[in-house]
């Protein structure tokens, strides 16, 4: 952590751990030992399967539940034990949860209200929000009345008008089709861009994560594996669970040799020699540290993953030209690209995606022996 | 075993040789009697068995019949009492046995709050006279309240079970978001909770008031000298003549179930 002190956090979890049932029934711990700290007016995503524990630590923020250790922090501000209401923090969730005996315009205005805004300043913050998701011509319809797309937005509303310093979704894009999914996407964007407020958004959708957010937390089994920038996150993968999860990675087995700052060396079980990024931490117990310059090199023998994306190598103009060969086994034509699952000389699979460009693409059929080239810093080096 | 088991069919009761004829003699059997009291309600004869042309002269004796008028105001009087607080009671209880964190001895309750469906009606009048007639001794009280507070006890199961069943049915994400839009809790009842349950409350009241209105064992072994409710002066009329005035008034407490049922019904089904 190096910008401590500079910037201004929303909301920060430390060292929470929550465990559901007790005494008669089994214990499960769906978050262990999570430590996450989101900044000020940033979108920022829990990325995980189902079970993983994102919407439990959504709801230890809103305050549905309560941590079994550790604290949660809004603004500097210890909110572990207060309740719901007590939080300026509100949740759009997954089934929207609008309440169907009120109008469009009476949801709206339960924040507000219950916040004890005079009658005047309700009604305008209603307008303005019917405004900002574009309901105006529904605001007396009943949530039954309306679409599922509208209802999502009339979410949205009703949760904006509290004017809350960090806005929690649960999920909430789930039940639409895929078409205004999308749409809601770019609609979301667009409002936390308007508002400047803090979204924490929890999906289990990896695309949806990499278009939306500024920083993604990618969870599994109650823990944060890795917490980064889109790109970052994508490019390279701290972990197996990492790579495998957002997008496809090919994982080959090495051997780690020399290491300078954050590149090293790995020779895989073939013989050949990468070069690779290597993250702080991967290197265990006995090979030394690998940042810095004090230690400047390790060379001791390590076995790690190696992680090469389908789309950042490519099919060689020769079978002895590439930095790897295999068999093609089976070929994939996708429109835009060309899956080629290979199998190397040393029996493990791998992928390659190629570009469907208009100067022809190689002619690689299946059982054709092909090489593949992997430019400098495409291989990354994995934790586990 | 084919001729209802066919062809990987599923199960229905079509299949059945003779289940629709069943079904119309239990239905058969259920209202005829029914339509006849309804039919001899409008007899211009005395008899309750031999038509001799239609009158509604029973229903007009009926309505300036002194003692009817007295035990009709009397029943609804005590319905109305026992159906409210007893709505109350099982609003409450409803609440507590859905709302809480699940407590030990909550089934345990869940039971004893049913318990008066499962208790004979008769042991229940059996019981309560005993232990009226000790604390009627005691205090030389002998009111109305007795049999409020006895029709008050076993209608609370009844209008405990719909106002349940709307509140376990109920999405608890709606409680969860007025407290995330800064409802304290009782605002959370006041403005979501309340609202939303009403319709449970009212059907719950609806039966409980006809299950009031309907009863009389134990009414009969509660009620002090003069206390008649309609169906116990029924009851002590047919001891007596029967004329097809009893039919008219069964039939207008008919009518007033039928209402009331329908409207259970519909309130049920509201969303």
């Amino acid at each position: 952590m190096h910008d401590m002190a500079v910037e201004a956090r929303a909301v920060e979890a430390r060292a929470v751990t929550k465990i559901f049932g007790s005494d008669d029934s089994a214990e499960v711990t769906a978050l262990d030992d999570v430590t996450v700290s989101i900044r000020e007016n940033e979108f920022f995503t829990l990325l995980g399967p189902s079970g993983c524990g994102k919407t439990t630590l959504l709801r230890l923020i809103a305050g549905f539940d309560h941590p079994t250790r550790g604290e949660i922090r809004l603004h500097g501000e210890d909110i572990s034990h207060l309740p719901p209401y007590q939080r300026r923090v509100n949740t759009v969730f997954q089934s929207y949860a609008l309440f169907p005996h009120m109008t469009v315009a009476e949801n709206i205005a339960f924040g507000p209200e219950m916040l004890g805004q005079p009658r005047a300043e309700v009604a305008r913050t209603v307008d303005e929000m019917l405004g900002l998701v574009r309901m105006e011509e529904f605001s007396a319809r009943r949530p039954e009345q309306i679409s599922g797309g509208q209802q999502q937005r009339v979410a949205l509303a009703r949760a904006l008008a509290a004017h809350p310093r960090v806005l929690l979704l649960d999920e909430p894009l789930s039940a639409l089709d895929l078409k205004l999914r999308k749409e809601m996407q770019i609609e979301l964007k667009r409002l936390q861009h308007e508002t400047g407020i803090t979204f924490v958004f929890v999906t289990h959708d990896q695309e949806e994560a990499l278009t939306m957010s500024d920083r993604i937390a990618v969870m599994n089994a109650g823990r944060i594996l890795q917490i980064g920038a889109p790109r970052e996150i994508y490019d390279h993968p701290a972990e197996r669970f990492v790579a495998n999860f957002i997008g496809e990675s090919n994982l080959l087995r090495g051997e780690l040799g020399v290491v300078t700052s954050a590149t090293g060396t790995v020779t895989l079980s073939s013989g050949v020699t990468l070069s690779a990024s290597v993250p702080d931490g991967a290197v265990r117990a006995g090979a030394g540290r690998t940042s810095g310059q004090t230690s400047g090199q390790t060379s001791s023998q390590t076995l790690v993953n190696v992680a090469i994306r389908p789309e950042h190598v490519q099919l060689a103009a020769s079978p002895d030209a590439g930095t790897l060969s295999g068999r093609v086994e089976n070929v994939v034509y996708f429109g835009t690209d060309t899956l080629y699952h290979l199998r190397l000389v040393t029996g493990e699979p791998f992928t390659v995606r190629m570009q469907n460009t208009r100067d022809g693409s190689p002619d690689a059929r299946i059982g054709d022996t092909v090489g593949v080239s992997i430019r400098a810093g495409v291989a990354q080096v994995l934790q586990d | 075993m084919s001729g209802w088991r066919n062809r990987g069919q599923p199960f229905s009761s079509r299949r059945i040789p003779g289940f629709a004829g069943i079904a119309l003699a239990t239905f058969a059997l259920l209202y005829a009697p029914i339509a006849i009291l309804v039919i001899y309600s409008f007899n211009a004869g005395l008899s309750i068995a031999i038509w001799e042309g239609f009158s509604l002269k029973w229903y007009v004796q009926a309505w300036n019949n002194e003692a009817v008028q007295e035990a009709t105001l009397r029943s609804l009087g005590v319905a109305s009492v026992a159906a409210t607080v007893a709505t109350l009671a099982a609003t409450m209880a409803a609440l507590a046995t859905t709302r809480t964190r699940p407590f030990r001895g909550m089934t345990a309750i869940y039971t004893l709050i049913n318990q008066p469906l499962m208790v004979p009606e008769i042991v229940t009048a059996v019981a309560l006279l005993i232990f009226f007639a000790i604390i009627k001794v005691a205090t030389g009280y002998t009111g109305i309240v007795y049999l409020v507070a006895a029709h008050t006890a076993f209608c609370i199961p009844f209008a405990y079970l719909p106002i349940r069943a709307r509140l376990e049915s109920m999405d608890l994400s709606l409680e969860r978001a007025a407290a995330d839009l800064y409802a304290t809790p009782w605002m959370t009842f006041r403005r979501v909770t309340l609202p939303l349950l009403w319709p449970g409350i009212m059907a719950g009241f609806m039966l409980a008031f006809v299950i009031s209105l309907d009863d009389v064992v134990i009414t009969e072994f509660v009620k002090s000298a003069g206390q008649e409710t309609l169906p116990t002066y029924m009851l002590g009329q047919i001891r007596r003549v029967m004329t097809p005035e009893v039919n008219a008034i069964s039939t207008a407490l008919l009518l007033a179930g039928v209402v009331f049922v329908t409207l259970f019904f519909a309130l049920s089904r509201k969303r």
